[in-house]
């Protein structure tokens, strides 16, 4: 007895000593974070405080006073605030239709209300802006037509417009969010208020929205996140009238005066200020969901109760019907209805369309072929190496015991709050031959950027898998006889498989539409298809750009179809 | 007050949840329904409540309708006036132990003074006043099913509704609470309609048990009646161990598995004694002696001590018998031959 005793803590001991694999795991995983995240964000930081080498906050604080800059730090905090509480107060709403009342069709609703989440939201804001622009828009040409007014119905070139294509896209957020809570809440707690004697509008008030208040305050600092780094909207609907927020502040500067001192620097200024709040926001989220977390979940198989719309039913069905048919159908079928078209402007008619342009973005003309190329080439590339190594520094921050561990769950924590322009800021920085590799205007430094941003999603959805993998597993396949290899490759490795394919996928597609990143760094061949859009558009191709936009529709939504049906056979 | 319910069934889509329920519970009484799960005890209490419709029946209080399938008449369940107690506690985290029991007196609009000194008093009784302004996040399971019952009992409701209150606390919390509940009982005066799958909660709390199977009522009577006079073969089987034996009986004589064996006493639940055929015997395991002779021969198969008891599983024929006897009964050991005696069987027919 006394004998296997000594030899385990020989074991032990020997195990401690020895740089061993874990060590080497460990390391990898930090080089990775640090060459990815780490290394661009402090070099923001570098060149936003230190002036010609010297700590210098008074240059900062100054270059944030600045009209220009000084207004987009407003424009930011306005529209996104606005967003926020827009998104947030529709979401709700329509989380509560399709969960609590008995309005019809709730698993189709509940469909079309995600699907905002699919469509690239520049996409959108390029299909309203076809329909409401204020001179051009068929929608304002109509209402004149028809009204015989001199003015726009709406102008979209507006904070208004801005605002409201944005909570268009983002509601989904703080929908789903909701939506999770109000169905995994026990309904017992809902019908202890009711046997109690409240009635439901008091039960709605005084229960159910405090018990979900965390899901919708987490839902709501999301969209708050998003839209302050948000680039694509505000860059269709504003640049032009001059409303900038950071993100298109930043994409300026950089774009227009090529690389020079100044520029770069109010650059990394704005983009310092970015992280900073993205840090709070996420910090904020975090403590509210960890506070907030009430053990609101039960198993029983009752159903909730729903609340009786009676009269109400059918003017709420047709009401969301029609915010359906309005944010979803109209700017869709727009697209696709300009894209056949010879020139935007010219009355939409059986006789002026043609797929004439769809031939030419997809045979014809090498540029578009090329971002389309491009686009798929990255998405795969920067989806697998993201998944691999996601899975690899997941597997450390929730699995493994070594020592060294908390740097890394520390820097796992980054790129959640590293929003897209600053990424993209950051390998230019870096990777413009400060340290001897020029990437600039080429693919690669597009992949790198897309990695650092998207390893977010990986590590979210491997380590949610990794979780689920209990220790005792593994043990038990030790005890079986099993070397720790064999235990992760028979058993850890293919009970992780379906959130390693997840992550592909959460990383493949938007990869696909992404315009935040690679408009800051794509050079003459590296254009991807959210870049080619978006430049057509700017350059007045309307047509084949909507052409383009249709064809990324239709890849993305195939993608996600496919998707869809893996997904459920895989439960089947 | 009393709770009537009147040939009450319900469908959940084609299959029958609920079978033409008819009983009456009177003022003060504690009854329990009691069944294995799905066998529509918690639906019966639901349709009670308000939560459920009703497909045929009516349930009414001290002659005013509450439910009414015939009329579709359905009084909701916050104007019921009922307390109700849920498995799974569904105490509001958001809210102080005190707001939690304050809630249902702050809907009734009376004054505040009145609500502090309810909302105190139904604390008191359930020993939460040291936690009152605690989150009940914070208290254990038997705590939080403590502030449910105290709430439930804010209003002083002429009736209570238990749904398995008891079954998410550890088995020595629920013996405690039992008594807590009786207690409570005689403090407040109301009737308890009381579900639960376990019968010795059942019996230990109730007046009267109604045991139910597939929605059907299978018997409605009190403890001692239950366990001593059983309706049927289920029922016997439902409240504690128990053992079946198939029997052949002629005019005089009785064979088991083809072996003759003495003539076994008992009677059927309903009084008439077996005469011919074939018959089951049905035995506790506690109430079988071991004999030296006269007895019915079996072989020892397994002899397991459980501390109380030792528990015997005993060969008869083709067929097993458990018996268990107090650790002082030096019975066989496992090989050994031994003769049983049962006592006070009851005689079934034979289940096909």
């Amino acid at each position: 007895m006394l004998r296997i005793k000594s030899d385990k803590t020989m074991q032990a001991v020997k195990q401690k000593r020895t740089f061993g694999v874990a060590e080497i795991i460990l390391l990898l995983s930090i080089a990775i974070l640090l060459i990815v995240v780490v290394v661009p964000v402090a070099l923001i930081f570098f060149n936003a405080f230190f002036v010609d080498g010297q700590f210098n906050l008074a240059d900062l604080v100054k270059t944030l006073g600045e009209g220009e800059t000084y207004q987009a730090l407003l424009n930011s905090l306005f529209i996104a605030s606005g967003v926020t509480l827009c998104a947030t107060a529709v979401g709700t709403f329509f989380a509560w239709l399709v969960t609590r009342t008995d309005i019809p069709y709730k698993g189709f609703m509940k469909g079309m209300f995600l699907v905002p989440f699919m469509l690239p939201s520049f996409i959108g804001a390029l299909a309203w802006k076809m329909l409401l622009s204020p001179r051009a828009g068929y929608i304002n040409r109509l209402w004149r037509d028809v009204t015989g007014a001199e003015d726009a119905l709406f102008n979209i070139f507006s904070f208004g417009g801005i605002i409201s294509i944005e909570t268009m896209y983002l509601f989904p957020f703080v929908f789903i969010q909701v939506c999770g809570a109000l169905e995994r809440m026990d309904p017992t707690l809902e019908e202890s208020a009711r046997i109690s004697g409240a009635g439901l509008f008091t039960i709605t008030r005084k229960i159910t929205l405090p018990l979900v208040m965390p899901s919708i305050l987490s839902g709501a600092l999301l969209i708050m996140l998003y839209s302050m780094a948000h680039f694509g909207t505000v860059a269709v609907l504003g640049i032009e009238v001059g409303i900038y927020n950071i993100p298109t502040l930043i994409y300026e500067r950089i774009h227009q005066s090529a690389g020079s001192f100044d520029s770069i620097r109010t650059g990394t200024v704005l983009a310092s200020v970015l992280v900073v709040t993205a840090a709070i926001i996420i910090w904020l989220q975090r403590k509210i969901l960890g506070s907030g977390k009430y053990q609101i979940i039960a198993g029983k198989s009752f159903r909730p109760m729903e609340l009786k719309l009676r009269g109400l039913r059918t003017p709420l069905f047709i009401f969301c019907l029609l915010y359906i048919g309005l944010t979803i159908v109209l700017p869709t079928v727009t697209i696709f209805l300009v894209g056949g078209l010879k020139t935007y402007g010219i009355p939409i008619t059986w006789e002026n369309l043609s797929l004439e342009n769809y031939k030419y973005v997809l045979f014809e003309w090498d540029q578009t072929q090329q971002a389309i190329k491009n686009s798929i080439g990255l998405g795969l590339g920067a989806a697998t190496i993201t998944m691999f190594s996601g899975v690899m520094i997941s597997y450390v921050i929730v699995k493994m015991k070594v020592r060294g561990k908390g740097i890394l769950e520390f820097l796992g924590m980054l790129p959640f709050s590293v929003p897209g322009s600053v990424i993209a800021l950051g390998v230019i920085l870096a990777w413009s031959g400060r340290f001897g590799i020029n990437l600039y205007n080429t693919i690669w430094i597009i992949l790198i950027a897309y990695i650092a941003r998207y390893m977010a999603f990986s590590l979210k959805a491997n380590s949610a898998a990794l979780e689920q993998v209990h220790d005792s597993l593994v043990e038990a396949a030790r005890a079986c006889g099993a070397s720790m290899w064999q235990a992760l490759r028979d058993i850890v490795l293919p009970l992780v498989r379906p959130g390693m394919v997840a992550a592909f996928f959460l990383i493949f597609l938007p990869a696909l539409r992404e315009l935040t990143v690679s408009v800051m760094l794509y050079g003459t061949t590296s254009r991807t298809i959210g870049v080619a859009i978006y430049t057509l558009n700017e350059d007045g191709e309307t047509v084949t750009s909507a052409a383009l936009a249709g064809i990324a529709l239709i890849l993305i939504v195939t993608g996600q179809t496919i998707i869809n049906h893996f997904a459920k056979t895989k439960q089947a | 007050m009393s709770v009537t319910l009147t040939n009450v069934t319900k469908y959940f889509g084609k299959v029958k949840a609920v079978s033409s329920l008819n009983f009456k519970i009177s003022d003060g009484e504690c009854f329990s329904m009691l069944g294995p799960s799905g066998c529509g005890k918690t639906t019966t209490l639901r349709m009670v409540a308000g939560f459920e419709d009703l497909d045929e029946g009516e349930i009414s209080v001290n002659d005013v309708l509450l439910s009414s399938s015939g009329k579709k008449y359905y009084l909701p369940p916050e104007k019921r006036n009922f307390g109700m107690v849920f498995q799974a506690f569904a105490v509001w985290p958001h809210m102080s132990v005190f707001e939690n029991v304050a809630f249902p007196l702050r809907l009734k609009k009376i004054n505040a003074s009145e609500i502090a000194r309810r909302t105190t008093q139904a604390l008191e009784h359930t020993s939460l006043l040291d936690v009152a302004s605690k989150s009940p996040a914070d208290l254990s399971g038997g705590g939080k099913q403590r502030v449910a019952l105290a709430r439930a009992l804010a209003i002083n409701p002429s009736v209570m509704l238990l749904d398995e209150p008891l079954s998410s606390l550890d088995p020595h919390l629920r013996e405690e609470m039992r008594f807590e509940i009786k207690e409570l009982q005689k403090i407040y005066g109301f009737s308890i309609m009381y579900v639960t799958h376990d019968q010795s909660e059942a019996m230990a709390l109730s007046d009267r048990i109604l045991i139910m199977k597939n929605g059907v009522v299978q018997q409605i009577a009190s403890p001692l009646e239950v366990y001593t006079k059983p309706a049927n073969r289920f029922v016997f089987s439902f409240i504690g161990l128990s053992n079946f034996t198939n029997m052949n009986v002629t005019e005089n004589a009785m064979t088991l598995d083809g072996v003759s064996v003495p003539f076994v006493e008992g009677r059927a639940p309903s009084g008439e004694i077996i005469s011919a055929g074939v018959g089951t015997v049905a035995s506790r395991p506690n109430e079988i002696d071991f004999v030296d002779h006269g007895g019915i021969p079996g072989t020892v198969m397994r002899r397991t001590f459980l501390g109380e008891v030792t528990d015997y599983q005993i060969l008869v024929g083709d067929q097993e018998v458990r018996v268990q006897k107090g650790r002082y009964v030096s019975g066989p050991q496992e090989g050994e031959t031994c003769h049983l005696r049962f006592l006070n069987p009851l005689w079934f027919p034979v289940e096909k």
